[in-house]
């Protein structure tokens, strides 16, 4: 006995072979009892949209989402494990590649955290160059974020000018560390090296280009009203919103809440710098947006002033127990261990020869104990939580992301909205994924 | 870590408090140096070696704690009842106060904390877990609570063990705590109770083991260097 299939493909013969026809039919015929249209759409995690591997699962009803979720850990790397198998001044090479857009501040934070273990004060000048990198990197990374934004959202000019002013800025810190990005350059007890010859210019030149360039942006997009339609009353959250969702930074406030850890509980001199912090008070996305216009104007004001106070003196603590011994210098070879250093400590200096081979090979120890330091970074509240045993090495070192955190908010943003303003709010919140995973 | 060599300087004194100590709230063991550098092997060679490095006592740091410390840790003692039950410890090293509190009434103390208007710690800025495999309450939970309106940051810190590795979850109080207990359930193995949905979030969801617990290896693999092999991280020499 044959059993016929209702759906199957008719068939028939031909001198070709056997020819199937099929036919569709309505969804209706198929699923009549289909109360809703619900569709449960992945976007990600290889999106051009969604800022990197992120992976957003939406439930859609037509064009509305109804339920947003964000699925990470593509870009998980063990950072925080690795750690813990390096001595404390080799964290840096690894901390410094987590946020990769906001390097300077992951090394700054990172290196507070073991100074407040240590018990050290580091030097002026040292101080005063983290600060200049810093601020120099909160414009490169706001740059990136106008690039990135404005090309998920379709403002390709916005993209092309973003990535061409931040490039300038990257020079600069190349010039000043020796890489682009993950420079490895702000170390416990100060900074690796000095910065070179005509830094300081370079950077002044830099300033006259983007006094001129930020400006720009203003014109290119403030005023350009699908810019405006695009982000306006978009990805909503207020200050109850983010306080609970433990969001901070651009976002937090663009919703009126001028929580800048620079001013509430500074650090690294911050409160000796006259600038001021940006507010908004539409609490969406484009609040965000002119938060962070108005923060890069800020940080060129505080670079400016850091320039003005730089004086000489040593970048690196006097202590020679744990002071990083290096003394670079530009060989045939790109830069180096400095030839005369090597000939004094090898010729002359038995103790310096023998803290170069301790530091280098073992590190130093720091004191037992656990601290919290926490900095303002582009996206907001970076903290460490390092934990020593009175080791060479990490015990523990937790690191509180912005970017991970404030992705929470997204789900709080997008539902309810239609599916393109959920790309307006990813990318508002400006996670960078090498930051949420670690 | 430990070394059983009894030396005559430094001990600890019959009541087990060993003179001198900064309690960092870490309750890690004692060791004994062999020489400055902390070598193994060899005779010491710097005169520096003998030397007991003193183990932090398992005590709270006493009264006064200076500055605003005491006032808080008093405000606390006053508006919630159960405080002499619930917080064992108060430690304040490297001028930052932390709590340790009982794993079961953490969410209490936090909505405390958060809801009292001369505490208000409006926003849960970090949580981490540590792994402390020396102590019997391994897996510990560290909460870094901060006050906008006071400009005040503390930090709450509960203990729990392998085998009953249950924490009240703080979601209901803070809702950012959602990713954070997650990733702290995916590293660590601790359970929160009262979590809606305790999933892992960077490893991969079949994934077996916490990584961040540190009987976990690192793993990795040698690599070949200008000749020579290269063992991987975790099998280096380590300088204790």
């Amino acid at each position: 006995m044959t059993v016929t299939d209702p759906y199957a493909a008719a068939t028939r013969e031909t001198t070709e072979g056997r020819v199937y026809t099929v036919t569709g039919g309505d969804w209706d015929t198929i699923a009549p009892d289909a109360a809703e249209e619900r569709l449960v759409i992945n976007m990600g995690p290889q999106h051009p949209s969604t800022h990197g591997v992120l992976r957003l699962v939406l439930e859609l009803e037509g064009e509305t989402v109804t339920q947003a979720r964000t699925v990470i850990g593509y870009l998980h790397t063990g950072i925080e494990k690795n750690l813990e198998y390096r001595n404390w001044t080799q964290g840096v090479t690894f901390v410094t590649r987590m946020d990769y857009l906001s390097n300077a501040f992951n090394e700054t934070v990172y290196c507070l955290g073991v100074e407040k273990l240590l018990g050290i004060e580091v030097p002026e000048r040292a101080t005063t160059i983290r600060v200049l990198m810093m601020e120099l990197q909160r414009i490169a990374s706001h740059l990136v974020w106008l690039a990135t934004g404005g090309m998920e959202l379709g403002a390709l000019t916005a993209m092309t000018n973003g990535f061409r002013e931040r490039e300038l800025c990257l020079d600069v810190l190349e010039t000043i560390t020796g890489l682009r990005m993950n420079h490895a350059f702000v170390r416990p007890g100060g900074v690796a090296q000095d910065l070179p010859p005509g830094a300081v210019e370079k950077v002044r030149e830099l300033l006259a280009i983007l006094e001129k360039r930020v400006p720009l942006v203003d014109q290119l997009l403030t005023g350009q009203p699908i810019w405006q339609k695009r982000l306006q009353d978009v990805a909503y959250l207020d200050v109850q919103g983010c306080l609970s969702l433990g969001v901070t930074g651009p976002i937090l406030r663009s919703a009126g809440l001028a929580w800048d850890l620079r001013k509430t509980q500074p650090y690294c001199g911050y409160e000796t710098y006259d600038f001021d912090v940006p507010t908004a008070t539409s609490s969406d996305g484009w609040g965000r947006f002119l938060v962070r216009v108005q923060e890069m104007k800020e940080s060129m004001k505080i670079i400016e002033q850091a320039l003005d106070r730089l004086q000489p003196g040593p970048v690196m603590v006097e202590d020679k127990k744990i002071g990083w011994p290096a003394q670079l210098a530009l060989g045939s070879d790109g830069m180096g261990q400095s030839l005369d250093h090597v000939k004094k400590i090898m010729g002359t200096s038995m103790e310096a020869l023998i803290h170069h081979f301790k530091l280098v090979t073992e590190g130093f120890r720091v004191p037992a104990g656990q601290v919290y330091t926490a900095i303002e970074s582009p996206r907001g509240e970076l903290g460490v939580h390092a934990v020593s045993d009175g080791g060479t090495r990490p015990f523990r070192v937790h690191v509180r992301e912005p970017s991970f955190v404030n992705l929470q908010s997204a789900s709080a943003m997008c539902e309810g909205s239609l599916i393109a303003d959920a790309i307006a709010a990813v990318a508002s919140i400006d996670p960078v994924m090498g930051g949420v995973d670690r | 870590m430990t070394d059983s060599t009894e030396l005559a300087t430094g001990g600890p004194t019959p009541d087990g408090r060993t003179p001198g100590a900064v309690d960092t709230g870490m309750g890690a063991d004692s060791r004994v140096t062999s020489d400055m550098f902390g070598a193994t092997f060899g005779g010491d060679t710097t005169g520096f070696g003998g030397l007991v490095r003193p183990a932090p006592a398992d005590i709270g740091t006493p009264k006064p704690y200076g500055g605003w410390f005491d006032e808080l840790v008093d405000t606390l003692e006053a508006v919630y009842p159960g405080f002499a039950d619930v917080v064992t410890k108060v430690v304040v090293h490297r001028d930052e106060l932390t709590l340790h509190v009982s794993a079961a009434r953490v969410a209490e103390v936090a909505r405390v904390m958060r809801d009292d208007e001369n505490l208000r710690f409006e926003l849960l800025s970090n949580l981490s877990g540590v792994d402390y495999p020396a102590q019997a309450e391994r897996l510990h939970v560290v909460y870094n609570l901060t006050s906008m309106t006071y400009r005040r940051r503390v930090r709450l810190e509960v203990a729990v063990t392998t085998e009953d590795p249950h924490v009240a979850s703080l979601c209901d109080v803070y809702p950012t705590a959602d990713f954070h207990e997650r990733e702290c359930w995916d590293m660590f193995g601790v359970i929160f109770d009262g979590h809606p949905g305790l999933t892992r979030i960077l490893m991969p969801d079949d994934w077996d083991g916490h990584p961040q617990r540190k009987d976990y290896p690192l793993g990795g693999v040698p690599v070949e260097y200008k000749g020579a092999q290269i063992p991987p991280p975790d099998e280096r020499r380590a300088y204790a």
